[in-house]
């Protein structure tokens, strides 16, 4: 038997080169926040959500009946890559505190992929209240871009984390529903679960009717605003436009803002 | 001086790792013009190209395969959080696989005077290093087996002669880089990748005479 050469010592050391674990991938993407995680939570009607997470927060909710439907459109919306994983408890418990209130309060989200005015439009949207609606040039106006109306509706359709931000709380100018990214059934499900009659609203702007306003206090207000809620029938009058207010000396609410002050 | 014509030991060695580290070179240009770009984009290409180096060297360098997994993610988390504070010119100028080791080497160390502290009160229960994570043992088991020995050999080496031999002959860098990466002359780690392979060639030159 011939003794052994260095290169027999070389071959046995290159044949120590092996594979990484295929985990090392998947930790590393999520330790950077270069993948998310995901799982899933019982919406605010019942509807199965899909949420996908990071070290900054909840980055993307989605309505999907099943995992495939889930990742087809997370790869459309948001785009990174994301793997099956568990809610650190605290974002456990702000998740369910947010689905239970309506309200975002302290549960962080991950906007950072979003652009400036795309994330002012989301945190606006958070200031409506559950079962009120406002509508898009509401937003724009209350962001100071009064001429980005399309572009406020077009934020909202790409909101990453609906129903947890509730971009569901904003319709059309005329006081109508309007779309929704997930369909309008989803949105009106969403709000009459939140106490708003679907029905009125509709038959309010077809009617053409814009503002309530009371004429014991000559404020006027959207219609789903809380403060037009406890107008009595008697007391209400109804406008078509903020111009058709101010000339009848109505002031806009200061809570629901309807008009720029 | 150019690594392609730096001295071999082993002229054998030299014709079969060289190519490899000049596509390796090339691989990690493109990669760092991409991450001067990008470096969010791109960070996942460089961990797909460089995680099995990594995982092989390190997988060596510390007691279990548990610690190698560790090691090889904090080297690629460190990298990433380094390379995000960078601006596009110095990560263009960054020679990627010697600095991954460069982070990677000091990991290992760092767990190495942590263990010794551990070991006061918890002492290391065997190597699982042959533990796999596959399901198929039958298959993995030879490999298993003949790695197993390697590592016993390797064992028995200085840690700077071991860490040396690793990068050269198991991981396959250039002896540039293997200085960069442990912080120590071209020179000594020539010496020791050389005395290394005389050290396991005896070894393996008197475990054939005991079965002969």
């Amino acid at each position: 038997m011939t003794s052994p050469t260095t290169s027999d010592v070389v071959a046995g050391l290159e044949s120590l080169r092996t594979s990484a674990p295929s985990s090392v991938m998947v930790r590393t993407l999520i330790e950077t926040g270069l993948a998310d995680q995901y799982t899933t939570v019982t919406g605010p009607t019942g509807m199965v959500l899909y949420v996908a997470f990071n070290d900054k927060g909840v980055s993307a909710v989605v309505p999907a009946p099943d995992e495939a439907t889930f990742l087809a459109i997370y790869e459309t919306r948001v785009g990174t890559q994301t793997f099956p994983g568990e809610l650190p408890p605290r974002l456990a418990a702000g998740i369910e505190r947010t689905l239970r209130t309506g309200k975002l309060g302290a549960l962080p989200v991950d906007l950072t992929r979003l652009t400036e005015f795309q994330q002012a439009v989301l945190r606006k949207t958070t200031e409506i209240p559950p079962g009120e609606l406002r509508t898009y040039g509401w937003v724009a106006r209350e962001i100071d871009k009064p001429g980005a109306v399309r572009a406020v509706g077009s934020a909202l359709n790409k909101n990453p984390v609906p129903v947890v931000i509730p971009c569901h709380r904003v319709g059309r100018s005329d006081g109508s529903i309007g779309n929704y990214a997930f369909g309008e059934a989803m949105k009106r499900d969403l709000l009459e679960h939140e106490g708003l009659d679907a029905g009125a609203v509709d038959a309010t702007a077809e009617a053409g009717i814009r503002f309530y306003g009371s004429d014991t206090t000559n404020v006027f207000c959207f219609p789903t605003c809380r403060h037009a809620g406890r107008i009595t029938d008697h007391h209400r009058v109804t406008f078509r436009s903020q111009r058709q207010a101010a000339a009848a000396g109505y002031r806009p609410c200061k809570v629901c803002r309807p008009a720029a002050a | 001086m150019n690594p392609t014509t730096e001295d071999d030991p082993v002229t054998t060695t030299r014709e079969r790792t060289l190519p490899t580290n000049q596509l390796d070179a090339g691989n990690d240009r493109r990669l760092t013009r991409r991450l001067a770009h990008d470096v969010a984009a791109t960070f996942p290409d460089l961990i797909a190209t460089h995680q099995d180096g990594i995982f092989s060297g390190v997988l060596r360098m510390v007691p279990t395969r548990h610690d190698a997994h560790d090691i090889t993610q904090e080297t690629f988390i460190r990298a990433y959080r380094a390379l995000l504070g960078y601006d596009s010119g110095r990560i263009r100028d960054l020679k990627l696989r010697p600095w991954l080791w460069t982070i990677a080497v000091n990991l290992c160390r760092n767990a190495a005077r942590s263990r010794k502290r551990a070991a006061v009160t918890v002492p290391l229960v065997g190597d699982d290093r042959a533990a796999t994570d596959t399901v198929d043992v039958a298959a993995e088991g030879i490999a298993a087996v003949i790695a197993d020995e390697w590592q016993q050999r390797l064992d028995t080496l200085p840690g700077p002669q071991r860490n040396a031999i690793v990068l050269r002959h198991v991981v396959g860098l250039s002896y540039r880089e293997i200085a960069t990466a442990l912080d120590r002359p071209v020179g000594t780690t020539k010496a020791d990748v050389h005395r290394g392979l005389e050290h396991l060639r005896g070894l393996l030159a008197a475990e054939t005479e005991e079965t002969s």
